[in-house]
């Protein structure tokens, strides 16, 4: 199905468009954060937010707008900043029961506090053996903004998705946004939610269905924003946007695109990537993030190493590890269903300049997976980097 | 430097009643004698010899702090009508401090007999911490430790064969085989790790501590008073996320008391060579905190530090730094060969050890016979046997388990190539199964 993305009109933040009735209610994606961060105080008392900035200053983006007002200073915590120090803090509330949602200005700050990510939520179900789950959400802006020089501009989704015991989500539009957090922080394992700074003012249509207080997204279901038979195009958060208008334009010259929003990037649902690789028999990875061992690299390479491992399941003494460990995935199941190598796009492999032209240059653009695309179905387009 | 007149803004009534009436187990704690005693180094410090007992508030807090300045204030006098223990409570103790003696030595054992493998840090000649703090706890009440966990587990109650086989990596385990060493869990004990980054474990008890107060004042659970316990070494104080827990608990006034092990080695680095300011127990009031300093030699000393911190914690008055000089009999690890320590360093701590201490005090005041103590190490040697042997005869964990307890929410493997979420396919934990 077509979805119409509208225009970067960016609302104020918080405007009360819901007035309007009939279909098609239009929400910001900072609005649905906001609901779905006030709907899930509301119905569990456990829930708790922190975070610099979450309270008083109603959010660096405006994300927590209005609920210290309505929750009061225990329930929405400013805290210092500490990162390393409030995570653990957050961490160890959850050991105990209480589902905090921990806010990283950026998931660049998250930096500071990985080692309380991963090695004390992720990790601490298995190695307690199950007695001690983690229901918390780390939640923030990921990714490039405009012009915010290197040390604010990685894409964290492929560090996080590599680590077992965390679940990674990505959401793109407003639906993806209420629906998956509302799962995440219902869910009893650790989550990390990576928003994107330049989507919070974006408004999407939602239906009567999401604005629904108990609407939930499944963890670990793609989406397919746009059936196609040509070409696959899997991407997440802002570049499935970009994705989807390199969509219109592709189907302008015949080719016709399908798109799938991972919307969750562990686990990685590589069911309908390889159902839908098997419809095109061709395959364009798109992410904003750095190229090498990213999430392209998983998706295009778990495909291709099980075929072989299917034919040499007795001689690879190794592979019954390995099919327990390693997910079935485009290579791997569908290798023989690719008419063309997997094109992976990707952000430059450098840190994020701050120069505009040079930061445009540094980040997938909607020309550069039109050109995949192209490549991908053979049309005669060279390789080269764009100019 | 004496701590009565210049840490309290307020004149102070003399305490009455002199609380500290229990004869000193080690009179050596009290006599200055040539390099200060404190940080065992032979090297001459700066400060001044340090009564057994030192106290700083903030200032900020002095006006709370009675509960525990009363003990700060003096010389421990003996009085005979007055002991600081009953008999019970000593033969629990010692039983304790034996248990945890006995069972890191049988570790050592082990070890070397390659049943266990891995990182085995070991916690002899610090038991008085242990035993001192863990044993005033309830069993509500939280411990986070780190790597050198054993003996926290077992003082919180986590038994000996849960333990040991969790050493040998059996599914019998308290952590079924998958944490080792460094990652003692356990919920039904409230003890939360166990981590094997020295610092992680701090923020963590602190966030253990913030659902009491959660609970008290948010949801309205009455009586939601549980205590936390940090327990970490000298050389975490340097580590940042100290810092951070440190603000934050004061500020929040989290239920939490952060338990310094200072025994003056990480690994082969000096404390004195690592620290700019030795005295860890001072940086508590920087942050708006009690800072305490106590010989951790001596379990009854540290048990009465111990109660009044719990106390305070639990009436909601806030955190506390306490610092316990201590010191590790055996190496960091039992693949260090311990070559920095100096000889002659060891062998004034071992002349200190808290179990011999103990064992004095219990005979001199006639609260326990030889024949009494000799009973309990007996009982102790039959519990470690029973413990090997269990762990020895357990089997160890089936290779499905290898895939469990990843998530809380087995869906978190995600959707298998029928389209269906892959912990619904009945083999997924039999081994069988794709992922």
């Amino acid at each position: 199905m077509l979805r119409a993305i509208r225009n970067k009109s960016i609302l104020p933040a918080f405007s009360a468009v819901r007035a309007f009735s009939s279909s098609a209610k239009e929400m910001t994606i900072r609005e649905a954060l906001n609901t779905a961060l006030d709907e899930e105080m509301s119905a569990d008392p456990k829930v708790f937010l922190m975070g610099e900035e979450v309270g008083e200053y109603q959010g660096a983006y405006k994300i927590t707008k209005g609920l210290l007002d309505k929750y009061g200073p225990e329930r929405v915590l400013d805290t210092p900043i500490t990162e390393a120090g409030f995570t653990g803090i957050g961490v160890g509330a959850a050991y105990y029961g209480l589902k905090p949602v921990v806010e990283f200005m950026t998931f660049n700050f998250s930096m500071q506090a990985i080692d309380h990510i991963i090695n004390s939520a992720a990790k601490s179900n298995y190695m307690s053996a199950g007695q001690i789950s983690v229901p918390i959400v780390f939640r923030g802006p990921n990714g490039a903004a405009a012009g915010v020089g290197a040390q604010h501009s990685q894409c964290y989704a492929a560090w996080y998705a590599a680590c077992p015991g965390l679940k990674v989500l990505s959401p793109y539009s407003s639906e993806d946004a209420r629906g998956l957090l509302k799962a995440a922080i219902r869910d009893p394992d650790p989550v990390v939610f990576l928003e994107n700074e330049l989507l919070y003012g974006e408004s999407f249509p939602v239906s009567a269905e999401v604005l629904d207080s108990s609407f939930c997204l499944p963890i670990g279901k793609a989406k397919i924003e746009r059936e196609g038979k040509d070409v696959t195009i899997t991407a997440f958060s802002k570049m499935v946007g970009y994705a989807l208008k390199a969509a219109e334009i592709l189907a302008k010259e015949g080719i016709s695109a399908e798109i799938i929003n991972l919307r969750s990037i562990r686990p990685l649902d590589r069911a309908t990537i390889n159902a839908s690789v098997r419809k095109t028999n061709r395959l364009v990875t798109v992410e904003e993030g750095f190229p090498q061992h990213g999430v392209g690299a998983e998706i295009w390479f778990s495909s291709l190493h099980c075929l072989f491992s299917v034919q040499l399941v007795n001689s690879w003494k190794y592979t019954n590890l390995l099919h327990l460990l390693n997910s079935t995935s485009v290579i791997e199941e569908s290798f023989g269903y690719l008419d063309a190598p997997v094109e992976r796009i990707a952000g430059a492999d450098v840190p994020m300049p701050y120069a505009a032209n040079l930061e445009r240059m540094a980040v997938p653009q909607v020309e550069d997976i039109v050109r995949a695309a192209k490549r991908a179905c053979y049309r005669s387009v060279p390789m080269a980097a764009t100019a | 430097m004496s701590f009565s007149a210049t840490n309290f803004a307020q004149p102070r009534p003399v305490p009455v009643e002199v609380r500290s009436n229990e004869k000193p187990l080690s009179s050596d704690s009290f006599r200055f004698r040539g390099p200060p005693s404190f940080l065992g180094s032979p090297h001459s410090l700066r400060f001044n010899p340090i009564p057994p007992f030192k106290l700083a508030i903030p200032h900020s807090q002095r006006s709370n702090a009675s509960a525990v300045t009363h003990i700060a204030n003096g010389k421990m006098v003996k009085s005979s009508a007055n002991l600081l223990i009953t008999k019970e409570e000593g033969l629990e103790l010692y039983e304790d401090m034996i248990l945890g003696r006995y069972f890191e030595d049988m570790c050592a054992q082990m070890y070397y007999r390659g049943k266990m493998f891995g990182f085995v840090h070991l916690y002899n000649g610090q038991e008085a911490v242990s035993t001192g703090f863990i044993k005033l706890l309830k069993k509500e009440d939280t411990v986070v430790s780190t790597y050198r966990d054993h003996v926290h587990a077992l003082s919180k109650g986590v038994s000996a064969r849960a333990v040991m086989s969790e050493l040998f990596g059996k599914a019998t385990g308290c952590c079924r085989g998958q944490g080792g060493s460094m990652h003692m869990f356990s919920k039904e004990h409230n003890v939360i790790g166990g981590f094997a980054f020295i610092g992680e474990g701090i923020p963590v008890a602190t966030g253990a501590a913030f659902p009491s107060k959660y609970r008290r004042e948010v949801l309205k659970e009455a009586g939601a008073d549980q205590v936390t316990l940090a327990f970490f070494g000298d050389g975490t104080c340097n580590n940042g996320q100290f810092y951070e827990c440190l603000n934050m608990a004061a500020l929040w006034k989290l239920p939490i008391i952060f338990v310094v092990e200072n025994n003056l080695w990480a690994i082969g680095m000096s404390h004195l060579r690592a620290t700019s300011d030795p005295e860890i127990w001072k940086k508590g009031p920087a942050f708006g905190m009690p800072g305490v300093h106590v010989d951790g030699m001596d379990v009854l000393k540290v048990r009465e530090v111990a109660k009044e911190v719990i106390e305070r914690a639990r009436r909601g008055d806030g955190p506390t730094l306490v610092e316990c000089e201590t010191y590790r009999f055996r190496g960091h690890s039992l693949a260090d060969p311990d070559e920095l320590r100096d000889p002659a360093e060891k062998a004034r701590y071992a002349a200190r050890d808290p179990i011999s201490a103990l064992k004095k005090y219990l005979f001199e005041n006639k609260l326990a016979s030889e024949q009494e103590l000799k009973s309990i190490d007996k009982k102790i040697d039959e519990v470690l046997d029973d413990a090997v042997e269990y762990s020895d005869e357990s089997p160890l964990p089936r290779r499905s388990q290898l895939l469990e307890n990843v998530f809380a929410d087995p869906k978190g493997f995600g959707i298998g190539p029928d389209g269906k979420y892959r912990c619904e396919d009945p083999k997924f934990t039999q081994g069988t199964a794709h992922v």
